[in-house]
């Protein structure tokens, strides 16, 4: 081969999407390429999406796993709509991924794994990548295997181990591809397989395979450059949604000087809450694996009572078990934190994918009037900020809250300009220690929050429990006009919140033809959506609410300003529900329950819908 | 500051301002002036007192004390309560179940916290019988009880507590009777002293839904015959002139009389720490021609929940350090803009 003369294009932004079988590595393989592309200074957004059944029948369309992350030398605030690369490891990789492919996208397959079973298995009847299905892509067919084989020839490993490595070639090339350094990949395997130097080496090997595939063979014409996007000032690190949201939790506990007690049962996507926060002890972090979830938010509220900042988190399936607790914790005026990292419903549902259908079950699924705050976080990184604010307003209001998130933002990684701990404000809690007789129904006239007192402090032995209690002694109380006005009470609490929130202030025209509001994960869609209506010359702006309850205090005079209202929501209209309720306005709704997040042009033609091309 | 200091302490302290409001007559009372009297007691500050209860009318105990406390959810006190100890070592925390609350809604919760052995003393109110909800049968209800809800007899075998704490891994499984009041007041001390989940059944008479459930037991002329009072390295003898005992044959417990079909050498010596020992005392429970076992069934030491993950805490702060979060969120793959 004559010297390899490199064509390097530049381009703005790429989407790639790694997809094969669940034993593959796809996930592995696709936040190694995260972090690399992270530390080579492009903006990203990752949106992982795998079966809940950890394997899968191999090689069939259900367990397919893919990694897909878009990046970019702008701001971006979503994964992408359609791939530039579909990397396919296995025939049904390709059968459910190719709609997604870009016309004129590239395809790099593994021909090892186009067996005549795994395309039986997809539904293949002939071999896609020999006849003219595809047709129109680049493709690049390439025998991973038998080339990772040879690269390890000499180390007389299984064939096994070897096919393991593939996704470790998969990823070389893309690195190629895409001008990334292996550094860091290279240095994540050696950590990782320390104990096994054999498995350091042959994915090593395998890498560098892959990478020097690119280089050396003419299938591949040129290779991007993605130049690094404009950052504001600042050190920055990835993160994913329930990492962020851990540390904001911890954030907030430093804030406040309240000990962190999470009480948690595992359940998917909220389970690496409890594993990322069991694994601070060292910052006095107390975790609790309960036996059911009931028993974990019971342990919250028990440690609450006691003074510390309590936390659980769940998925949908889990509030319902959680829900005459949280009553419980309404009633007894508690602060804790209630994570809902949701997923699709109703029942046990599709538990490792995105939906957004829990709005109205974390607003009213409890007996009785039962008002908790609502806060919902709009990206990985919003995570943190959700998190603190969640926990803020439980100590600040002496309420449980609860803290939407769902499994798009729990999964997904972006970049994070790393805060500082002193740049956080304070928290202030209502605790009392004054040792005279103690009214735990006693409020402040700022927040109408009750007074904390601790058991362990002398002369504040008092009762709380859930039968209704004299709004001044504390004591059981059965009178009518005592409930109605602890009721209000309760509310009225609730509804002050908003005097601590900012107003809603929308992006894009002030007035005009339409405005967007969303809420949750389908911030990055929506604003990208919006953007590119505002350079098509369109009336149209984007206001995202993280208060669900209570509303931000403008939002109706906001909402006055725009001829059209349009909420995209992952459920059947539970926002739209609530703004045409409150603010009797002809909101419309744009609606899925796919599993997935909302692409870009879904919003861009939801926005056409209501005001033409 | 108002307190009275621990030494001082006297019953009066912990009663509440409250008027109690369980029926006239109700075997609740007797256990609550025990619990007033035992408190005062046992050398803690008065405000280290936490009881949590749930549901039910044994539940209502809380209000009625002058301490912490906490009237929760149906079933459920025992996990409220294990978070409070985890996240207040300090305190001594006292759940008041019943047998509805703890063997019915709230068993799951039940054999974990005693699989767990956090240091909280639970006192199960067993009168056989919902009462709050107006006479259902419970869990522990005889085969054949008529009530409410089984006109024709109850189907359910009974749970046998005792039993279900010893198979969950409880380490103090003791048995009172809310008429037995020193003894009663021994055994709360008892479990008091006892580091790890106690579990104390205290019969108790529902006079309004199942009076007399515990007759034979209480009933002067029948408890020496019916009371097989367990004491740390006494021979497990009963009866009005102490002439029964237990001895094992074939591998099961037998009531010999002693000088008829047996010698008291050969009557079993109350081992509380002898496992087997305390599976067949507990299998004792309502068992025709058999007394019933009253007085601590199992005891085990080992070390309580809390005391481990605080011992974790400790060991990760030596290792690692205390943590630092401006660090942790620096940790990793970082770059500058």
């Amino acid at each position: 081969m004559s010297e390899n003369i490199k064509k390097i294009k530049e381009v703005e932004k790429v989407v790639i999407r790694f997809a094969g079988d669940s034993g593959d590595g796809m996930q592995l393989t696709g936040s190694q390429f995260t972090e690399t592309t992270a530390v080579m200074g492009n903006d990203l957004a990752t949106f992982p999406d795998f079966p809940a059944e950890i394997r899968a029948p191999a090689g069939s369309l259900a367990g397919v796993s893919s990694f897909q992350i878009q990046f970019s030398s702008d701001i971006i605030q979503t994964p992408g709509d359609d791939l530039d690369v579909l990397v396919a490891m296995n025939p049904a990789a390709l059968k459910t991924n190719l709609q997604d492919l870009k016309q004129s996208g590239i395809i790099i397959a593994n021909k090892a794994n186009y067996s005549k079973k795994n395309l039986k298995l997809a539904g293949w009847e002939t071999n896609p990548l020999e006849d003219d299905t595809l047709t129109g892509y680049q493709l690049i067919a390439l025998d991973m295997t038998k080339i990772v084989s040879h690269a390890v020839e000499d180390m007389n490993l299984t064939s096994k181990t070897v096919s393991r490595s593939t996704n470790m070639f998969a990823l070389g090339l893309m690195f190629w591809l895409y001008d990334r350094s292996m550094d860091s990949t290279i240095s994540f395997l050696n950590k990782k397989f320390a104990k096994r130097p054999e498995l350091v080496e042959s994915n090593i090997r395998a890498l560098k395979a892959g990478y020097h595939y690119g280089d050396t063979v003419e299938a591949i014409q040129s290779s991007y450059k993605v130049p690094k996007a404009k950052f504001e000032r600042g050190l920055y690190r990835n993160i994913m949604g329930n990492q962020a949201v851990c540390y904001g939790l911890m954030a907030a506990s430093q804030k406040s000087k309240c000990r962190l007690f999470y009480g948690g049962y595992p359940i998917t996507p909220a389970s690496d809450i409890l594993h990322i926060l069991s694994n601070h002890k060292n910052f006095k972090v107390k975790t609790f694996q309960a036996e059911d979830e009931i028993a974990a938010i019971m342990s919250v509220i028990g440690a609450a009572y006691c003074g510390s900042l309590g936390i659980t988190a769940t998925s949908g399936p889990g509030i319902a078990l959680k829900s005459e607790a949280m009553g419980l914790a309404v009633v007894t005026e508690l602060p804790l934190v209630i994570v809902n990292v949701q997923r699709g419903g109703p029942s046990t549902g599709m538990p490792t994918k995105t939906e957004q259908a829990d709005l109205l079950q974390a607003l009213f699924g409890r007996n009785g009037e039962a008002p908790i705050p609502v806060i919902a976080a709009s990206t990985p990184v919003d995570c943190f900020n959700a998190a603190f604010e969640s926990a803020r307003i439980a100590m600040e209001y002496m309420t449980p809250v609860v803290l939407l998130s769902d499994a798009y933002v729990a999964n997904g990684s972006e970049p994070w300009l790393i805060p500082s701990m002193e740049d956080l404000p304070e928290i202030k809690t209502h605790i009392k220690k004054d040792g005279t007789k103690f009214q735990p129904f006693k409020r402040n006239e700022e927040q109408l929050a009750r007074d904390w007192g601790l058991p362990g402090t002398p002369g504040m032995e008092h009762r709380v429990g859930g039968l209704e209690k004299d709004e001044h002694t504390g004591n059981v109380s059965y009178d009518p006009l005592n409930h109605h006005r602890m009721t209000e009470l309760r509310y009225e609490k609730i509804n002050k919140i908003a005097d601590s929130i900012p107003e809603i202030v929308p992006h894009g025209a002030k007035t005009g033809d339409i405005l967007v509001l969303g809420w949750g994960s389908t911030y990055g869609a929506i604003r990208t959506a919006v953007n590119e209506a505002i350079k098509d010359g369109k009336s149209v702006a984007h206001a995202h609410l993280s208060y669900l309850n209570p509303f931000p205090k403008n939002l109706g005079e906001i909402l006055l300003k725009y001829r059209n209202i349009l909420i995209p929501e992952m459920n059947f209209g539970q926002l739209l529900m609530l703004i045409r309720n409150k603010y009797l306005i002809n909101a419309k709704g744009l609606n899925k329950v796919h599993g997935k997040p909302f692409t870009v042009s879904e919003i861009y033609s939801g926005i056409n819908d209501i005001i033409g091309d | 500051m108002s307190q009275v200091s621990e030494s001082t302490l006297t019953r009066k302290d912990f009663i509440s301002d409250q008027d109690v409001r369980w029926c006239p007559g109700c075997g609740d009372y007797a256990i609550l002036a025990q619990v007033q009297k035992v408190f005062p007691e046992l050398g803690i500050p008065k405000e280290n007192f936490l009881i949590v209860s749930g549901i039910g009318c044994s539940s209502r105990f809380p209000y009625y004390m002058d301490t912490f406390g906490f009237h929760s959810i149906h079933g459920r006190a025992t996990a409220l309560a294990t978070g409070a100890k985890m996240a207040n070592p300090d305190l001594s925390v006292w759940v008041v179940t019943g047998d509805g609350d703890a063997m019915s809604i709230g068993g799951n919760h039940f054999i974990h916290i005693l699989r767990r052995n956090l240091d909280i003393n639970i006192l199960l109110f067993n009168n056989e019988v919902y009462g709050l909800t107006k006479g259902q049968y419970s869990p522990t209800s005889s085969q054949g009880h008529i009530s409410k809800s089984t006109p024709l007899g109850s189907v359910d075998y009974p749970f046998n507590p005792p039993q279900l704490a010893l198979g969950a891994g409880g380490t103090f499984i003791a048995r009172g009777i809310d008429r037995e009041l020193k003894h009663l007041n021994q055994l709360l001390k008892e479990a008091h002293n006892h580091s790890g989940t106690s579990f104390l059944e205290i019969y108790q008479n529902c006079w309004v839904y199942n009076d007399g459930a515990f007759s034979n037991l209480t009933e002067k002329e029948l408890k020496m015959e019916t009371q097989l009072i367990l004491e740390q390295g006494m021979p497990m003898v009963f009866g009005k002139d102490k002439d029964k005992g237990m001895r094992l044959a074939k591998g099961n417990l037998e009531v010999g009389t002693i000088g008829k079909d047996c010698k008291m050498e050969d009557i079993l010596v109350h081992d509380e720490k002898n496992k087997i020992h305390g599976l067949m005392l507990s299998e004792l429970t309502h068992k025709d021609g058999f007394p019933t076992p009253i007085g601590i069934i199992y005891r085990e030491e080992k070390p309580p929940y809390e005391e481990l993950l605080l011992n974790q805490i400790q060991k990760a702060i030596q290792i690692q350090g205390e943590g630092n979060l401006d660090s942790l969120f620096q940790n990793g793959h970082t770059w500058k803009v």
